[in-house]
């Protein structure tokens, strides 16, 4: 039985870590794009555990067990962020937050 | 074509229909379905990749907490159909060509790069799973201080959270 090649989920990789880049630029709700960023993190960890298999090394799932913590941190204050901002502007389109924009 | 090769193209797929879903889908709630499907099928596939406690994580970390976070905030702020605007100049010629030129690099580096060796250390060893117990054991030993510091990160996050959503006295 072969192991299928690590090769392989690195092009998964790459390719949810595309898709989650444009989900980030053309989504216009600001929950969506959230979701793309969790996606992005996704894919980034499936590149860890495909390349701490290649070098037979546990660290790299010891990162992804740190990356998984920090996106729920991310999530929890990201999402608190947000139902902030409807509370103010009524509106989760990211068109209208653009106190910030130059 | 062996099994393993079955399982990661079923799932691979599943996990791309998943995101483009999430891409295509107009409703929030059905974005986020679409991204629990990609989650599941990437515990699958770390399943395939031996790293066990890790699939057990994303799931019940990823699938379970956060996205069930997601979909309470998508049902707390009755999120409807994504209002459609004029999008930006740059965002049209730019994005577009961009997302798909950085896709074809990444995997044309990926593709070439050293790791296209089914592995380093030959097949033997590469079908052995992960232990679960040699991975707490560099968790709680080599990786202690950092790991005693995600502990307050999630506190700082918490109290983070509960100063921005409190209503204002």
């Amino acid at each position: 039985m072969t192991a299928v090649p690590i090769s392989y989920y690195l092009v998964l990789s790459a390719v949810l870590f595309g898709l989650g880049v444009v989900a980030f630029v053309f989504k216009r709700n600001i929950i969506t794009i959230f979701m793309a960023i969790e996606l992005m993190l996704n894919a980034v960890n499936l590149a860890f555990v495909a390349f701490a298999r290649a070098h037979n090394q546990l660290d790299g799932l010891v990162f992804v067990f740190f990356v998984i913590v920090v996106a729920a941190a991310e999530a929890a204050v990201g999402l608190a962020i947000v139902i902030t901002i409807v509370q103010n502007r009524e509106s989760l389109n990211i068109e209208r937050i653009n106190l910030l924009k130059f | 074509m062996s099994l393993p090769f079955i399982l990661f193209f079923v799932f691979a797929f599943i996990a791309v229909m998943g995101a483009v879903l999430l891409i295509l889908a107009h409703e929030p709630i059905h974005s986020a379905l679409a991204l629990i499907l990609v989650m599941v099928s990437l515990a699958v596939l770390y399943l395939l990749l031996g790293a066990e406690f890790i699939a057990a994580v994303q799931i019940i970390v990823y699938a379970g907490a956060i996205m069930v976070l997601f979909v309470f905030v998508i049902m707390l702020l009755n999120a409807g159909v994504e209002e459609r605007t004029n999008w930006s100049k740059i965002a049209k010629y730019a994005g577009l060509p961009l997302g798909i030129f950085l896709l074809l690099e990444l995997a044309h580096f990926l593709a070439r790069s050293g790791a296209g060796a089914t592995t380093a250390n030959g097949p033997g060893a590469s079908n052995a799973a992960f232990s679960t117990r040699a991975l707490s054991e560099l968790l709680f030993q080599k990786y202690l201080f950092p790991f005693e510091a995600t502990s307050i990160l999630i506190l700082i996050a918490i109290l983070g959270a509960l100063v921005l959503a409190k209503k204002d006295s």
